[in-house]
C-alpha cells in the first residue's frame, strides 16, 4: 500500500529536508500578488521553447517544479499549448533550424505575451556566439522583455526573473537584467 | 590507427561505435578501442553496413560534404533550413502500406520541458507501425567552434555538448587531450573527476525513474525522486561550486578543489538517497497498475541491441554487458571493481531495475573514491605539442568518445560521437513494441539527447 511507504518513508527518515527560505517565499509571493494580478489576472501560464539549448538550462527549468522551489505556489504554471501561454520563454541560442518553429509558437500565443530568455545562450548566443549554426540569442528572433543570466541559472534565479518581470511590466514591456 | 584499403574498411568486422570524416581520411571506431581509416577518393568513401553507421554517414555529409557510396539512408542529419529563405519544405515521411494507416507529427516543440526533435509516427489505431525521428534542431556548430582553440579553450564546449552528461563529456574530452599530447592528469583530480561523475549518474538515473514513474500516476515517486535530484545539484554546488559541475573538468587535471564542507554536503545527500531508496524501490515492485504500464512496454531485443553495439544502461537491460568505465577503462575505477548489472528483457522495466543497481553502485564509489582521495595537485599543464588522440568515458546514458587532432597546441580537427547516437535508431524500433501513448516512457527510459547528437 501506497499509505505504509508513505508512512515507513517518513518514520525512517530523520533528515530534514531541505526547505526554501520563508522569508523569501512570502516575499516573492507578495510581490507576485501586487504585480501579476493586476496585470494579467490570478495565474500566469509559461510555454518553453528550446530553441538550441545544451539542454543545462531545462534541467534548472524542471527543476522550479520539484519539492523544494514548487513554481506553482507562486501562481505560475508550463502549459503545453502555447494558446494558454502568457510567458514565451525561451532555452538555448536562436538555433538555424528552430527559427521557424519559434516564430510559429509566438504567433499561436495570444497577445499580450511577455518573452523572457532564460540562460547565457538565450541572452546573447553564449559560448556559441559566432557560430554560423546559429542567428544569436533570442532577441535575434523576438523583442525580449527580460533575460536570467547564467549558465545555467539555478532555479532560484530563474523564478527570481519571472517574478522581476511581472514586476516591471506594469507599464510597457522593457528589458530588465536578473544579476547573476 | 590501422589504414585500410576500401575493401577491408566496408568489411572491418566488429562493434561499431562511430564514423566521421576530416581533409584526408574516413574513420571508424570499434569496440574496445580501436580505430581504423581509409582515405578518402574526392571526397567520398564506401559506406559502412553496420547498422548504427547511418546516421554518422548523414553527419558526415551536413558537416563536412562527404559522401558515402553505396548508402541507403541520405537523409540530412542538421542541415534542414538551407533555402536562403529559411522556409524548407517539410519531406516526405513514408508509411508502411496498409489500410487505415494514419501519422502524427509530434514537435519539433515537446510538450514537456526538453529539447527539440520532430517525431513522426505512423500508426494503425494505436498501435505503431514505425517512428522515424528528425533530429537536428539543436544544432549549433559546436564542431566548428572547438577547431582552432586550445584544450584548455575549448573545453568549455566540450562541456556543454550535452549538458546533463557535461562531466563525462569533460572527462571524455580531457582524456582524448591528454592522449593526444602524452599528459598524465594528477591522481587527485582523477579521482575528483570520478566523483562528479559519479554523481552526475546518481542526479540523472534518480531524476530520470522518478519522471516515468510520475508519467505513470505515481506522482509521489517522481516527487522524492526530483528531491534526491535537488539535493544531489545542492550538494554538488557544495563541493565544486556548480549545481552541474560544469567546466570543473579541464584537460590535464581539475579546475579545482573540493571546497570545504563539501565532502560532508555529498555524503549526506547520498546517504538520503541510499536510505529512501529501498522503499522507493518497493513501490516499483509492489504496484500491479505500475508494473503493468513498465514490463514488455518499449523492448529493444538482446539482437538489436548486439546489432548497435548499444552502450550505457540501455544496451545492458538488453543482455549487453558493456561499460566504458571496464572496457577500455580508465583511472580510477580499476582501483573500485565496478559491477556490471546486465538484464536480457529489454523493456521500460529492465531499464529502470540497471539503473536502479547502478545507483547503488554509484554510492558505493563515491565514498570509496572520497575515503581514499588522494593528496597532491590539481592540474597540470598542456604542452603546445601534436598528436591526435581519443577518449572516452561512461556517461549516465552511456559511452562519450573523442577524437582531436592537435597541431602545436591548437585543435584542428575533433569528432564527438555521444552514445545517444546508436541510441536514437534503438528509440525508433522501440517504439513499435507498445502503443502510441506509451511512447513518453520509453523515449524517458532511453533519454537519448538531441543536443548530444545534434553537433
Ligand atoms: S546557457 Fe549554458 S546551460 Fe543553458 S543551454 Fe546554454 S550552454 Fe547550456
Amino acid at each position: 500500500m501506497v499509505w505504509k511507504t508513505i508512512a515507513r518513508h517518513f518514520i525512517a527518515q530523520p533528515a530534514a529536508p531541505r526547505k526554501a527560505n520563508s522569508a523569501a517565499v512570502a516575499a516573492l509571493r507578495q510581490r507576485l500578488t501586487a504585480a501579476g494580478h493586476e496585470k494579467l489576472g490570478r495565474s500566469l501560464a509559461i510555454r518553453h521553447v528550446a530553441a538550441g539549448s545544451c539542454n543545462g538550462c531545462e534541467l534548472e527549468l524542471r527543476a522550479t517544479q520539484n519539492l523544494i522551489y514548487d513554481l506553482t505556489q507562486y501562481g505560475l504554471s508550463f502549459t503545453p499549448s502555447p494558446r494558454h501561454a502568457d510567458i514565451l520563454l525561451i532555452t538555448g541560442v536562436a538555433g538555424g533550424n528552430m527559427l521557424t518553429a519559434v516564430r510559429e509558437a509566438r504567433e499561436a500565443m495570444p497577445d499580450p505575451v511577455l518573452v523572457i530568455a532564460v540562460g547565457d545562450c538565450a541572452v546573447d548566443g553564449g559560448v556559441f556566439k559566432g557560430s554560423p549554426a546559429i542567428a544569436g540569442g533570442a532577441d535575434a528572433m523576438l523583442q525580449v522583455d527580460l533575460v536570467v543570466a547564467g549558465c545555467p541559472p539555478a532555479p532560484a534565479q530563474i523564478i527570481e526573473g519571472l517574478l522581476a518581470l511581472l514586476e516591471a511590466n506594469d507599464t510597457a514591456p522593457r528589458p530588465v537584467r536578473v544579476p547573476r | 590507427m590501422r589504414l585500410l584499403s576500401p575493401e577491408d574498411w566496408r568489411d572491418f568486422p566488429g562493434k561499431f561505435i562511430a564514423l566521421w570524416t576530416d581533409a584526408h581520411y574516413a574513420y571508424a571506431l570499434y569496440q574496445p578501442a580501436q580505430l581504423v581509416a581509409t582515405p578518402l577518393v574526392d571526397g567520398a568513401y564506401p559506406a559502412l553496413s553496420h547498422r548504427g553507421a547511418a546516421w554518422f554517414q548523414r553527419l558526415a555529409h551536413d558537416s563536412n560534404g562527404h559522401k558515402a557510396i553505396g548508402a541507403a539512408d541520405t537523409r540530412p542529419a542538421i542541415e534542414h533550413f538551407r533555402s536562403p529563405d529559411g522556409t524548407a519544405a517539410w519531406p516526405e515521411f513514408s508509411s508502411p502500406g496498409g489500410e487505415g494507416i494514419h501519422q502524427v507529427a509530434v514537435g519539433p516543440i515537446h510538450a514537456a520541458i526538453i529539447e527539440p526533435g520532430h517525431f513522426r509516427f505512423s500508426l494503425r489505431g494505436e498501435e505503431v507501425l514505425k517512428l522515424e525521428a528528425r533530429l537536428g534542431y539543436s544544432h549549433k556548430g559546436t564542431l566548428g567552434l572547438i577547431r582552432g582553440k586550445s584544450p584548455r579553450l575549448a573545453a568549455r564546449f566540450a562541456a556543454r555538448v550535452s549538458g546533463d552528461a557535461t562531466v563525462a563529456h569533460g572527462i571524455a574530452f580531457a582524456h582524448a587531450a591528454e592522449a593526444a599530447l602524452g599528459v598524465t592528469p594528477p591522481e587527485r583530480a582523477v579521482y575528483l573527476r570520478a566523483v562528479m561523475a559519479e554523481i552526475e549518474r546518481l542526479a540523472n538515473h534518480g531524476g530520470d525513474i522518478g519522471a516515468i514513474a510520475g508519467d505513470v500516476g505515481f506522482a509521489f515517486l517522481d516527487a522524492r525522486f526530483a528531491w534526491h535530484r535537488e539535493a544531489l545539484c545542492e550538494a554538488a554546488r557544495a563541493a565544486f561550486g556548480h549545481r552541474l559541475m560544469m567546466d570543473m573538468v579541464i584537460p590535464g587535471g581539475a579546475a579545482g578543489d573540493i571546497l570545504p564542507g563539501g565532502m560532508a554536503a555529498i555524503l549526506a545527500a547520498v546517504l538520503a538517497l541510499e536510505n529512501e531508496l529501498p522503499s522507493l524501490t518497493r513501490v516499483f515492485e509492489d504496484y500491479a497498475s505500475l508494473q503493468d504500464r513498465l514490463v514488455g512496454t518499449g523492448i529493444v531485443s538482446p539482437q538489436l541491441a548486439q546489432a548497435y553495439a548499444a552502450g550505457g544502461f540501455t544496451g545492458r537491460a538488453s543482455g549487453q554487458d558493456h561499460d566504458a568505465r571496464v572496457s577500455p577503462g580508465y583511472a580510477p575505477y580499476e582501483h573500485f571493481g565496478l559491477e556490471i548489472p546486465v538484464e536480457q528483457d529489454g523493456d521500460v522495466a529492465a531499464r529502470i531495475r540497471i539503473r536502479l543497481a547502478e545507483i547503488i553502485e554509484s554510492i558505493r564509489f563515491i565514498r570509496d573514491m572520497l575515503k581514499n582521495l588522494p593528496d597532491g595537485a590539481l592540474a597540470v599543464a598542456m604542452p603546445a605539442e601534436s598528436g591526435s588522440g581519443l577518449g572516452v568515458a561512461e556517461s549516465f546514458r552511456g559511452p562519450v568518445w573523442y577524437w582531436l587532432s592537435i597541431d602545436s597546441g591548437v585543435i584542428t580537427d575533433v569528432f564527438i560521437a555521444d552514445a545517444s547516437t546508436l541510441q536514437w535508431p534503438l528509440l525508433e524500433i522501440a517504439a513499435t513494441t507498445a502503443i502510441l501513448a506509451d511512447f513518453p516512457l520509453i523515449n524517458k527510459s532511453i533519454n537519448a539527447s538531441y543536443s548530444g547528437v545534434d553537433l
